[in-house]
């Protein structure tokens, strides 16, 4: 007990004693590069931070101000998650990005009280479309009902528009986030008719044998997975396995990466995964990339992630907080913003093709504009198909819509039913 | 010299049979608790609190009570994350069920329902001992968590399956939710871990204790000198589990705010606790403390070396920590097999001895 006490005063004089630097802007990356979920969160880690990186060395930090980058390790544990989050938050940080549903449902009440923005993008709780509930929380471009809803659109399209009499099982990781698609599933299975059945794979997912019995059994017509991790690898491989029609089986955005298809080999030709931005490196913005980030040996990690998939969504994300902070100078007229006035910034966040096209990523992400009302951009997604003999995924289709008006009419309900819970009066911040 | 016996008289043998015996540590002892109160909640910063102190209070009231399971009682469990997760659940439920009742109470309640789960899954340390007790309780671990995700009425039926704990008040001071301040978690954790203390020394010392400490050195003999081991090992497991489960409840109340059974309280959690209760030492109140301190407080102070001073990156210091926490068990356990406890009890009979050892 005594000798904790000492070693407490000591490492708090450490900490103490680290320098803060006013005139920067703070981008936190709550990032983890070790666990199970490693697979995935290393790409993520390193698209964000090789963007930032970027902007440093290209532009010199957003409006004159450079950008200050601190990395916490999470490993997709939500103790060590809140950890990270109270280390960071009396320093400033314009844009907390957990990358993970079940930290960022701690962190929501949490973000909401110390006033500091948090983006989900892709992930999270669907529900903060709803910005007159939740102030500081925003999941734009979109969020997992409108994955879900693209999927069943797309299923749709593919059965000539009747689902009628089909059968799809969603294949989930039994988690707040593999959790979440379910209760929009069942509601378009009441409206389209198609027969809903859900099996969950507990964390981290490696066993998945009674899973894939049960498939077998049941005979679903499509799959639908909501999986991350190591529990992609190993689903992919026991459908091929089975012999699954991959064509019939389809990941959301989370499983949808190289490193989840590659593992597999040929059995995974055919395999679709939804897409919310475009991949590859054939956008002009890797010539920047290449010269001031990797040529320069700044890159993040070892570098050898550069235009996978995942990799594509960390520096998507990290353009879109440049973007909004971008935007926040703009409407405060000050350099050196800070976490509040992020937030305005995301509230009023306008992308367009021109502005990608602009940013060298012309077709890489929807145009969408943010807005107090609906903090979830527009929720449209492509789907893409592994090609295992070239090795790479291929958009199959444009970008499909999701239906837009359910999901904002159950996101309504459960905003209402968490304002009403914990006694917040719905309203806009100005 | 400092720590001596020599000139302590005791009169009574009430002063014989105290806790602290030896003056030195009695005053040590207060001035501890005085710092505790008095003193640490007017000097630690938010971040110390939140992620380091308070997690470490409630381990120690978990390690606490699986101590007395384990180290005093001698019956292995493995259910402790399960148990936890009960005393969550619990109190989750009574909060959202009676936004009035006062969070203290709903704490307590919830140790109680975890202390009638626990005697149920204590039964069948009637019959079965040693290692296959331990697989037992390692079922109970599983069920209670597939109890707790497939079963919605526990999460209220909310679509993810989370629970998150509303803000709750004592005496005006919120001390859950998002609102709580970094000193009030400290303080209530603070006063539930004394309390439990406190109710843990002075039930291992008194005849409840002895009961158990018969039974787990050999309960045949302890039956025949009298033991009835039907109620020593349910009451060991009840007030094991109740400690257990106000931790688990504190731990979701108080330190997460928000939680869901499978992640907040899986298997790891249950070795962990194993862990601490292993490394601090068997059958000691001061061990449950030091265990906690060690596999709590230890990886974050490392991180803070590692990453903060050093400027490490972030992935090579997480698996340096893993490597160099699981290297320093392998040595504690080697240098001193009976945990923090025994090796604190040797510089103890030392220093009493310094500067003139015979």
């Amino acid at each position: 007990m005594k000798m904790t006490r000492l070693a407490a005063t000591l490492a708090a004089t450490m900490v103490v004693a680290g320098p803060t630097l006013a005139d920067t802007l703070h981008f936190p990356s709550l990032s983890y590069r070790t666990g199970p979920f490693a697979a995935g969160g290393i790409p993520f880690a390193d698209g964000y931070s090789d963007y930032l990186t970027l902007i440093n060395e290209r532009d010199g930090g957003i409006g004159g101000v450079p950008i200050r980058q601190t990395e916490c390790e999470t490993a997709y544990n939500t103790e060590r998650g809140v950890e990270c989050y109270q280390s960071i938050r009396n320093d400033n940080p314009l844009v907390i990005q957990p990358l993970s549903t079940g930290i960022t449902y701690q962190l929501i009440p949490r973000t909401m009280e110390d006033g500091i923005p948090m983006h989900t993008m892709g992930y999270g709780r669907t529900s903060a479309v709803n910005g007159e509930v939740f102030n500081w929380t925003f999941n734009y471009p979109a969020n997992y009902w409108d994955g879900a809803s693209v999927i069943i659109n797309y299923l749709l399209d593919e059965n000539d528009g009747s689902l009628e009499g089909k059968k799809i099982a969603l294949l989930y990781h039994n988690s707040a986030y593999g959790r979440e698609p379910i209760p929009t599933l069942e509601r378009l299975a009441e409206r389209h008719g198609y027969e809903f059945l859900s099996i969950g794979v507990d964390s981290p997912g490696q066993e998945q044998g009674s899973q894939w019995l049960q498939i077998r059994r049941e005979r679903p017509d499509y799959v639908v997975m909501w999986g991350w991790g190591v529990m992609n690898p190993t689903a992919i491989q026991e459908a091929a396995n089975i012999r699954f029609p991959m064509e019939n089986f389809i990941g959301v955005w989370w499983s949808g990466s190289q490193q989840d298809v590659r593992p597999v080999g040929d059995g995974a030709h055919g395999y679709k995964a939804l897409a919310m931005h475009g991949t590859g490196m054939d956008y002009p913005i890797y010539e920047d990339m290449q010269r001031y980030v990797i040529d320069a040996g700044k890159y993040a990690g070892t570098g050898d992630e550069v235009g996978t998939v995942l990799y594509s969504r960390g520096m998507y994300a990290a353009m879109l907080a440049v973007e909004a902070a971008k935007k926040a100078q703009e409407i405060h007229g000050v350099a050196a913003i800070t976490p509040a006035m992020m937030r305005d910034g995301m509230a009023n966040l306008e992308i367009t093709e021109e502005l990608m096209v602009e940013l060298g990523l012309p077709n890489f992400g929807p145009a969408f504009s943010v807005a107090c009302e609906n903090h979830g951009g527009s929720g449209a997604a492509m789907i893409q198909q592994w090609d295992a003999q070239a090795g790479e995924w291929n958009l199959i289709t444009d970008w499909i819509d999701p239906d837009r008006e359910l999901i904002m009419e159950m996101a309504m309900d459960d905003s209402i039913a968490y304002a009403a819970e914990n006694n917040i009066s719905p309203a806009c911040l100005n | 010299m400092l720590y001596r016996e020599a000139g302590d008289f005791k009169t009574s043998y009430v002063a014989d049979s105290q806790t602290f015996p030896i003056k030195f540590d009695r005053y040590g002892y207060y001035v501890l608790l005085g710092f505790a109160f008095l003193v640490m909640p007017l000097i630690i910063n938010d971040y110390w609190a939140n992620s380091i102190v308070v997690p470490f209070l409630i381990y120690a009231i978990a390690a606490l009570g699986l101590n007395i399971l384990i180290g005093y009682c001698g019956q292995l469990s493995l259910g402790t994350g399960g148990f936890m997760a009960v005393g969550a659940y619990a109190s989750y439920k009574m909060m959202t069920a009676f936004p009035e009742l006062n969070i203290i109470f709903v704490i307590i309640i919830a140790g109680m329902v975890t202390a009638c789960v626990g005697v149920l899954f204590g039964l069948p340390s009637l019959r079965i001992k040693g290692f296959y007790l331990a697989v037992a309780t390692l079922a109970a671990q599983f069920f209670l968590i597939w109890l707790f995700t497939r079963t919605a009425w526990f999460y209220n039926y909310s679509p993810t399956g989370m629970i998150s704990a509303p803000t709750r008040e004592v005496f005006g001071v919120p001390v859950t939710g998002p609102r709580a301040s970094a000193v009030s978690m400290y303080m209530i954790c603070l006063c539930f871990l004394v309390a439990s203390a406190w109710l843990a020394r002075n039930l291992t010392r008194g005849s409840m204790g002895r009961k158990w400490m018969a039974i787990r050195d050999m309960d045949i003999a302890a039956e025949i000198i009298g033991v009835n081991p039907l109620i020593a090992k349910l009451t060991a497991f009840a007030v094991s589990s109740f400690l257990v489960g106000i931790s688990g409840a504190l731990l979701f109340a108080v330190y997460l705010g928000a939680a869901e059974a499978g992640e907040a309280f899986g298997i790891d959690k249950s070795f962990l606790v194993l862990f601490m209760v292993i490394i601090g030492g068997l059958g000691s109140i001061f061990g449950a403390f030091a265990g906690a301190a060690f596999l709590i407080v230890g990886p974050v102070l490392l991180k803070l070396l590692l990453v903060n001073s050093l400027g490490w990156p972030t992935d090579l210091a997480a698996h340096l920590e893993i490597m160099i926490v699981g290297a320093l068990i392998i040595v504690f356990l080697i240098v001193e097999p009976h945990g923090i406890a025994a090796l604190w009890r040797t510089i103890k009979e030392k220093l009493r001895l310094w500067p003139f050892p015979y």
